[in-house]
């Protein structure tokens, strides 16, 4: 059910702003007013987000140890996996974000014969995302191109390694074909095997549906059916400096792949896709392990109500001094003088 | 307790997911598989609402009139508590990493037990509350409204979660089920839904300083025979000293041991060598034992029962504390307990008295395990071992999850065994260190009525247990958590028979050479030292 409707979802979308362009002229509102008011949401929709996660406290330190701790000093620490300080925690992150570290411990459990558990080797699902991930940087990097005049430095050496394979004589973009690859091959993951796809509804399948649209018409336009970048260029750097004018002549694939992009960011804030920020505020692993050491602050620690031991002993004064126990107060004398009474 | 399946029945495990969604799956409250309700006088006790005779089976559980106000105000107050839980809601991708990561899900195929459902379960009521995507597209957003067969299937789920962290290890943004499962379980407080083996021990930590709510003259005599026992095997009379002011360290023992074999052997292995170290310690009666059933309640409840602690630290006036080999304990102590009721600033930094060590990784908590102490006298060699007498055994070790997950205890107590034993064996890679698996009963959840559901959990650690068994004969599964001491026994029994449990201080005891003993002529289990033990 989430399948077929996020399948509907893009095919509608791409379908509206088809007719929107071609049917009924619309171009001033998919070329200039959807992108500002994506960019928009985008923003604010993100900063608010990761604000309100920022302004959430931070009550307990609870790292996921994942190696040795540091305590004696003849005992190796794994100063990365199980961090004491602020630099293995920044490496623990970096590690993390860029390397999908966590993930690269997958395996995949199978009973084998019907009594032994494995644990085999299984890093597609890591090699699938760091593709994806990698080559879409990438691929928005190169885009600053059509953004930037003059075009950055960096963007050049970029685009010369992404571009060092060439077809009939055209420089192929390697990552924007990854990055297809990569979104179909976590799309079609998503769908064949029985326990992700249990646990998949729309929100997994839409965002994938439409990354892997927007790398189809990208591939589209700059191979099959080329578009004028020129009045494309013009378009962005208008929009940038805020005297936006719509291009002449400009085809509606690319209209479709704005308008998913479009779609794409102004979804972003009210999405999944907002891990990209969450994984840095992930108190599991943003946090050094060294709570016996430095004390952490709970800023809403309030006192709690505690069975103390003077309740405790005069519950059981009788039969603790029976035993021998030291008591705080020795209750015979007052006890013997009750009794009198 | 309902009739417990063969374990080759057990293993026709089906992981292919039902025909139907899994929110239109409803709950089954099979028997062997759930576990009791809380009584209500354990409710009273400790102040918990909604105290009241119910059970999981009832049609009425006996919810106030406004149970979904309580559950949805409490879920808001929590989201602006925790960072963790917000992340946790907002971030999880369903990639499925963790999915076979569950020993729940390994041990029983309900799709529901991969932790990425079970964050589900509540985080599809958060989104439809909390979310402006759920509150619009509803279903398609992933969002349900919050019934009370959504609150069945809560309770159903997140006391079938042992809180061990397994699955944060995989998750690429650390997202960890053990904190979603403690505050779900905190929102099920809330309207009095509780389980029989959480609130009653509790009640009885609350009043009593333990668990099993032993008073403190049982505890004295419960001592007295353990060391009796040490001097029916050593020749050596220990004098144990309870609420003794003055004395440099309080000793808070693990969980329950004191009170069931092999928990007993452990104890009495700690004690041996707390004895021939000469170390100035008391133990305490209103604080008997760090074992912290709150920690399965509410972040509240962990703070009210661990409170303790400091306060009979200071009551005494000790320098600092040595804690026990005792799994959640640690969890509390080691994440928690500095946070909740510190600063401990009228303690000094842990320092042996006898290697002269400062334990500086603990100078702000001023609270050492006891790994740690014995893995430190054994490198300075202040203790004679003769491991020998240990060789009877061929030893494993079970990382128990939250010294391993929630501390990195790993090293300490394999330094130890790999000196009080000569066969020492690890199990697959997988399996160990920071991959450990749970025993299946953590977090409150070792009852009998549920032991089918337990076994099902232990599965994979069994099965890993199993492997050495076969390849090396293993046939002692070493580990430092009162639960495990408790529920591997059962778990080895029904999956891989000929395989006995132990706290890695009862091998220390063994091999301990005392001043003055008399020839050891059995182990801390009364069996002949050198011959093949019975099985």
């Amino acid at each position: 059910m989430g399948l077929t409707f996020s399948l509907l979802l893009v095919a509608a979308l791409i379908l509206a702003v088809f007719l929107g362009v071609e049917a009924l002229g619309l171009s001033f509102l998919f070329a200039i007013v959807i992108p500002y008011l994506a960019i928009a949401t985008f923003i604010i929709g993100f900063i608010l987000r990761v604000v309100k996660w920022g302004k959430t406290p931070v009550p307990f330190r609870i790292p996921t140890t994942c190696g040795q701790q540091k305590s004696l000093p003849w005992i190796k620490q794994n100063k990365i996996d199980n961090p004491f300080s602020t630099a293995g925690v920044v490496a623990r992150m970096a590690l993390e974000v860029l390397f999908f570290r966590s993930l690269f411990r997958n395996t995949k459990a199978e009973l084998v014969d019907g009594e032994r558990l494995t644990y085999q080797w299984e890093k597609w699902l890591w090699l699938g995302g760091l593709i994806f991930h990698w080559s879409m940087l990438i691929v928005v990097t190169r885009h600053l191109r059509i953004f930037l005049d003059p075009v950055p430095g960096f963007v050049r050496i970029i685009e010369k390694f992404d571009g060092f394979f060439t077809v009939d004589l055209q420089n192929v973009y390697i990552t924007g074909i990854l990055l297809l690859a990569a979104v179909t091959f976590l799309f079609i993951r998503r769908v064949v095997i029985p326990q992700v796809r249990y646990i998949s509804f729309a929100a997994d399948y839409f965002p994938l549906l439409l990354i892997g649209s927007i790398a189809a018409s990208g591939i589209l336009m700059k191979y099959f059916f080329r578009v004028d970048l020129v009045a494309i260029k013009e378009l962005t750097v208008g929009l940038f400096s805020f005297s936006p004018v719509v291009p002449q002549g400009v085809s509606a694939l690319f209209y479709i792949h704005l308008f998913l992009v479009c779609v794409l960011i102004s979804y972003i804030p009210f999405s999944k896709i907002m891990h990209m920020g969450g994984i840095f505020l992930s108190p599991t692993r943003n946090m050094a392990n060294n709570s016996r050491a430095v004390r952490h602050i709970n800023p809403w620690n309030y006192p709690v109500k505690v069975h103390t031991y003077e309740e405790y002993e005069n519950e059981f004064r009788d039969k603790m001094r029976a035993v021998g126990l030291p008591l705080e107060k020795d209750g015979s004398e007052k006890e013997a003088a009750a009794a009198k009474e | 307790m309902s009739k417990l399946p063969k374990p080759n029945e057990m293993l026709r495990i089906n992981y292919m997911p039902p025909k139907t969604g899994w929110q239109e799956t409803p709950v089954d409250f099979r028997p062997g598989t759930f576990l009791y309700s809380g009584r209500p006088e354990s409710l009273e006790t400790v102040g918990l609402p909604n105290p009241r005779q119910w059970s999981p089976e009832d049609e009425d559980w006996k919810l106030p009139e406004n149970w979904k106000e309580i559950i949805l105000e409490g879920l808001r107050e929590r989201l602006d508590k925790f960072r963790s839980l917000r992340i946790f809601m907002d971030t999880c991708v369903r990639c499925g990493a963790c999915a076979d990561k569950c020993h729940f899900y390994l041990g029983s195929g309900d799709p529901k037990n991969m932790p990425v459902l079970r964050a589900e379960l509540l985080r599809s009521v958060y989104r439809k509350d909390f979310t402006t995507a759920g509150k619009i597209f509803g279903k398609f957003a992933g969002a349900r409204e919050l019934t009370v067969d959504v609150l069945k299937e809560w309770f159903y789920y997140f006391f079938q979660c042992t809180e061990c962290r397994r699955c944060s290890v995989f998750c690429p943004y650390g997202l960890d089920t053990a904190e979603i499962t403690m505050i779900a379980r905190e929102l099920l407080n809330l309207v009095g839904l509780n389980i029989d083996w959480v609130v009653t021990p509790v009640a009885n930590c609350y009043m009593k300083g333990n668990h099993l709510g032993i008073q403190p003259h049982g505890l004295v005599d419960s001592f007295e025979m353990l060391c009796d026992d040490i001097y029916d095997i050593t020749g050596i009379q220990l004098d144990i000293s309870f609420n003794r002011k003055g004395a440099e360290v309080l000793y808070v023992p693990p969980s329950g041991d004191v009170f069931a074999d092999p928990g007993t052997h452990g104890l009495m292995g700690q004690l041996m060598l707390l004895h021939e170290t000469g170390l100035d310690y008391t133990l305490s009666t209103y604080n008997s034992e760090g074992g912290n059933f709150g920690l399965f309640t509410s972040h509240e409840m962990m703070k009210r029962l661990n409170a303790k602690i400091y306060a009979e630290a200071k009551r005494l006036g000790v320098k600092w504390i040595l804690g026990g080999e005792c799994g959640h304990m640690w969890r509390v102590i080691h994440q928690y307990m500095d946070t909740m009721n510190g600063p401990a600033d009228f303690l000094e930094v842990p320092k042996s008295p006898i290697t002269g060590t400062v334990f500086e990784h603990a100078k702000s908590t001023k609270m050492i395990h006891i790994t740690e102490f014995t893995a430190d006298l054994i490198k300075h060699n202040k203790i004679k071992l003769d491991p020998s007498r240990n060789d009877n055994y061929i030893v494993t070790f079970h990382d128990s999850c939250n010294p391993s997950r929630a501390m990195g205890l790993l090293e300490e107590p394999r330094y130890i065994l790999k000196n009080v034993c000569n066969n020492f064996y690890e199990m697959p890679e997988d399996t160990i260190r920071e991959k450990t698996f749970c025993c299946g009963s953590g977090a409150g959840l070792g009852a009998d009525e549920n032991m089918e559901m337990r076994l099902r959990g232990g599965f994979p650690r069994a099965n890993a247990v199993k492997y050495v068994h076969e390849k090396h004969g293993v046939n002692m599964l070493a580990c430092i958590c009162a639960i495990d001491r408790a529920s591997l026994p059962p778990l080895m029994h029904y999956w891989v028979p000929g395989v006995s449990v132990c706290g890695v201080h009862e091998l220390v005891g063994n091999a301990l050479v005392m001043k003055g003993e008399k020839k050891r002529e059995s182990t801390l289990r009364f069996e002949p030292i050198g011959t093949e033990e019975d099985e």
